[in-house]
């Protein structure tokens, strides 16, 4: 196995002791094949144990090693050095505040998640004696695709629009509602309507994509806020220009 | 020290702690709950389970049916009347999750589809995909999201049970973004930690994996069960020790060795079953145990395929073709072609087994209780006796419902009949466990490197601890981890700061995997025959007469841990012969 000499430039913020974070850079000897998670891992085995950040899974499911990887969002456990042949920087993720190191505090992403009431509100009340609710193949594919988030939070690290304006409830949280919303089994899209169909939610979008751009599950969260948006519209016309007024 | 009053408190929330926390929220409103964990609801461990659930569904299966595979595939270590419960409460628990939301894959008519796994004589395997752990994990967190009496503590380390009058009552955790400790007073724990496969090197667990709640309970006096049977997942990349799901074997791929030879037919699992058929119970449809050894025995004889990860045998799944592969196996694609550059459409992909899962673990009855009143346990972290000496795969999963709703309802009981605690008592214990953590701030004497010991525990393990072992072996690994635990009195903290401490952490963990090895090595010495994932080149049959029975390992302090039985509970099935021959007998 090849082995090369890296060199990482890591942002490194201690609140105790730092008045603004700073880079540190580091060498260290790595295989060809690893990813950018392996070698903090050999930095934080072998040279600096108080270097701080998060990861768990090492395969692209946990969500945990979000960081700006030479200034893109990225998961550590995702990117191969491969790609990375000069110095590499580390940063914590855009657009959080910095907890330590390469933690970022991700209150507001948690408390995002939670508003969209992102959980199945049946439309029709079934007991489980009753069995499972009917699911076609292709019903299930209408929001498969939006169930795959990993909660990453890297959409949120490449977003304008959250950058600028904090309360933008953003990609991921979106999508989750849209999730649930297109599921032949739910029937809560009217309350996730009023949080997501607002100027907090979808209407902050200015469609630049870039969260499809960096999502590493291919969730396609821009694609899930244009149909939003679509569906969104759909409900005003409906209300405000049919005879009979709101479809409710 | 700030102290928060629940009635309940959930250490971890995986599966099986966010299980047992929409069970309490449902079954009594009023309750306190405290969903306590050292990460992110979705980033536990539960995310990486591929393959999916067990639970009888079909008209052509029965719970009988269920419960023989789980006896027979756990080498009658299993207690009986665990199963027995367990296969009835399993389909109700899936088609919860279904209610609550899961993506089940469906068969055309809508129905939940179910796929084969190994050791099954039935096609009862519920499945999202190839990520049907993830689907349930973020299922369960999205839906405890709508219970305001789950208070979620995300990024808290626990510490100590607070054990007062022979009861436990509460936890010390730490807050891990500032560093101050919190006393947690609650009627009653449910320790939901998961397993500890992080004290292997090569392993499918995720770095989070290292034991903390099985420690928790052993340091307050709860024996750690079965501890010695650890499994080995038969097909892991051999770089990064990433889990491809035995559902690629479920689906019709096949094992070869360097002849390009199906191996397994040479271990007991033959003839050979047309390719691209699977069938059940047999061939690459054996259970993890048995296909994992004969992974040894080829590497034995030469027949492995040198790979510059080393030894490998080769997972083929070209023949699926590219459909069905996406359709039904697209993380292992993904994960195959993005570690290894291998994709799974075109090539052959090498393989070899990986530590997976624990069968051991807190000693807990039906009811998901410990010895100690007031502390309950499920999960991985548990062990209920439903996996016995081997885990079938996909019962796992289930498992983390099933018991997880079961210690929330012996929870409820148990904190209806409590007298008001002594509270001077309680903080007097939080205290001592403060007291132990501002010590190793403090230590001036520290000579040991927290990665040094964790190498060279590691290194023990894999040496000595492997899928066979023999006597010499597991008396230098119960050695070796001895010293490992007393050279740890002396482990150095080189982070002093009090914010999202890392280091602080790994020395934790490193102290909770050590006494977790420390009982799973003992036990191991003194389990003296082969059974299920406990193989001994020494003792080479499965020895009924004085081991059809749990191992207990009792934590001793400083010294080795002491080792006692427990009878298995048998209730309808004697022990008899594991026959994985097919329908060609």
């Amino acid at each position: 196995m090849k082995e090369r000499l890296v060199q990482l430039e890591v942002m490194r913020y201690d609140p105790e002791g730092d008045t603004e974070p700073h880079f540190q850079r580091y060498e260290v000897m790595c295989k060809d094949e690893w990813v950018v998670l392996d070698a903090l891992n050999a930095i934080k085995e072998s040279l600096d144990p108080t270097l701080a950040y998060r990861w768990s899974c090492h395969m692209a499911v946990c969500g945990s090693c979000g960081m700006m990887i030479n200034g893109e969002p990225k998961l550590s456990c995702h990117a191969f050095l491969r790609d990375y042949p000069g110095v590499i920087r580390v940063e914590p993720l855009a657009n959080f505040p910095i907890e330590r190191d390469l933690v970022t505090v991700a209150d507001d992403f948690i408390d995002k998640l939670k508003r969209v009431k992102p959980y199945l509100i049946p439309k029709e009340k079934k007991t489980l004696a009753e069995g499972e609710y009917k699911q076609t193949p292709a019903q299930l594919m209408k929001y498969r695709q939006f169930s795959m988030c990993i909660n990453c939070m890297l959409c949120y690290a490449a977003c304008p629009e959250y950058a600028l304006q904090p309360k933008f409830l953003g990609p991921a949280a979106i999508t989750l509602a849209h999730r649930y919303n297109q599921d032949s089994r739910d029937g809560g899209r009217d309350e996730r309507q009023e949080v997501i169909a607002t100027n907090e939610g979808v209407w902050e979008c200015s469609f630049v994509g870039a969260c499809s751009e960096v999502c590493p599950k291919a969730v396609d969260p821009a694609g899930a806020l244009q149909q939003v948006k679509v569906a969104s519209t759909l409900d005003w016309f409906k209300e405000h220009l049919l005879p009979g007024g709101s479809p409710k | 020290m700030e102290i928060v009053n629940v009635d309940v408190a959930i250490v971890g929330a995986g599966g099986a702690g966010l299980r047992a926390a929409i069970a309490l929220a449902q079954t009594d409103p009023m309750l306190r709950i405290a969903l306590i964990s050292k990460v992110y609801p979705m980033r536990s461990h539960t995310c990486a389970a591929e393959g999916g659930a067990a639970g009888v569904i079909k008209a052509d299966d029965s719970f009988d049916m269920h419960f023989d595979d789980t006896v027979g595939g756990g080498d009658w270590l299993s207690d009986q009347d665990c199963v027995e419960y367990f296969v009835k409460e399993a389909p109700k628990e899936l088609t919860q999750l279904e209610h609550w939301g899961c993506p089940w894959n469906r068969e055309a008519d809508g129905s939940v589809a179910v796929r084969p796994f190994g050791g099954m004589k039935k096609q009862r395997t519920w499945f999202a995909a190839d990520k049907s752990g993830f689907h349930i994990l973020h299922t369960l967190f999205q839906t405890t999201l709508q219970f305001e009496s789950i208070q979620r503590f995300d990024e808290y380390f626990a510490l100590d049970l607070l054990v007062d009058e022979g009861r436990c009552q509460g936890l010390t955790a730490m807050e891990m973004r500032s560093g101050m400790v919190k006393q947690f007073n609650a009627k009653a724990v449910i320790i939901a930690g998961g397993g500890a496969g992080r004290i292997f090197p090569f392993s499918t667990n995720g770095a989070i994996k290292t034991g903390d709640g099985m420690a928790l309970a052993y340091r307050a006096g709860v024996p750690l069960k079965d501890m010695e049977f650890v499994q080995y997942h038969p097909t892991g990349l051999p770089n990064t020790g990433s889990l491809l799901t035995e559902a690629c074997r479920g689906e019709g791929g096949v094992l070869l060795n360097k002849d390009g030879r199906r191996y397994l037919q040479d271990y007991g699992m033959g003839p050979e079953t047309p390719m691209g058929k699977p069938q059940l119970k047999t061939m690459e449809l054996g259970p993890r145990d048995r296909v994992s050894q004969a992974y040894w025995h080829e590497l034995q004889k030469g027949n492995t395929v040198s790979t510059q990860w080393g030894e490998c045998v080769m997972l083929d799944m070209r023949h699926l073709g590219e459909k069905v592969i996406n359709e039904r196996l697209p993380l292992v694609r993904e994960l195959a072609i993005a570690y290894l550059g291998v994709d799974i459409v075109t090539d052959a992909v090498p393989i070899r087994p990986v530590v997976h899962y624990m069968m051991g673990g807190i000693s807990t009855n039906t009811q998901a209780a410990t010895t100690l009143p007031g502390l309950f346990a499920a999960g991985e972290c548990a062990c209920v006796s439903l996996n016995g000496a081997n885990r079938l795969g996909s019962n796992s999963l289930v498992e983390l419902l099933v018991f997880g709703k079961s210690a929330a309802l012996s929870a409820i009981a148990h904190l209806r009949t409590q007298p008001p605690p002594n509270t001077a008592a309680l903080e007097a214990r939080a205290k001592a466990s403060q007291a132990r953590i501002r010590e190793l701030f403090s230590r001036t004497d520290g000579t040991e490197s927290m990665s040094g010991l964790r190498k060279e525990m590691m290194d023990t393990m894999e040496k000595n601890v492997g899928i066979y072992r023999t006597e010499a072996g597991l008396q230098e690994a119960v050695a070796k981890i001895h010293e490992l635990r007393q050279r740890y009195q002396k482990v150095v903290l080189n982070d002093k700061s009090n914010v999202f401490n890392t280091d602080l952490f790994q020395v934790l963990e490193l102290g909770s995997m050590l006494d977790c090895a420390s009982a799973l090595t003992v036990g191991a010495l003194a389990r003296k025959e082969s059974r299920g994932a406990h193989q001994r080149l020494d003792y080479v049959q499965r020895d009924d007469q004085n081991y059809l029975r749990h191992s207990m390992a009792h934590f001793q302090g400083l010294a080795l841990p002491t080792v006692d039985y427990l009878d298995v509970v048998i209730t309808k099935s004697p022990p008899g012969v594991r026959d994985y021959s097919g329908d060609h007998k």
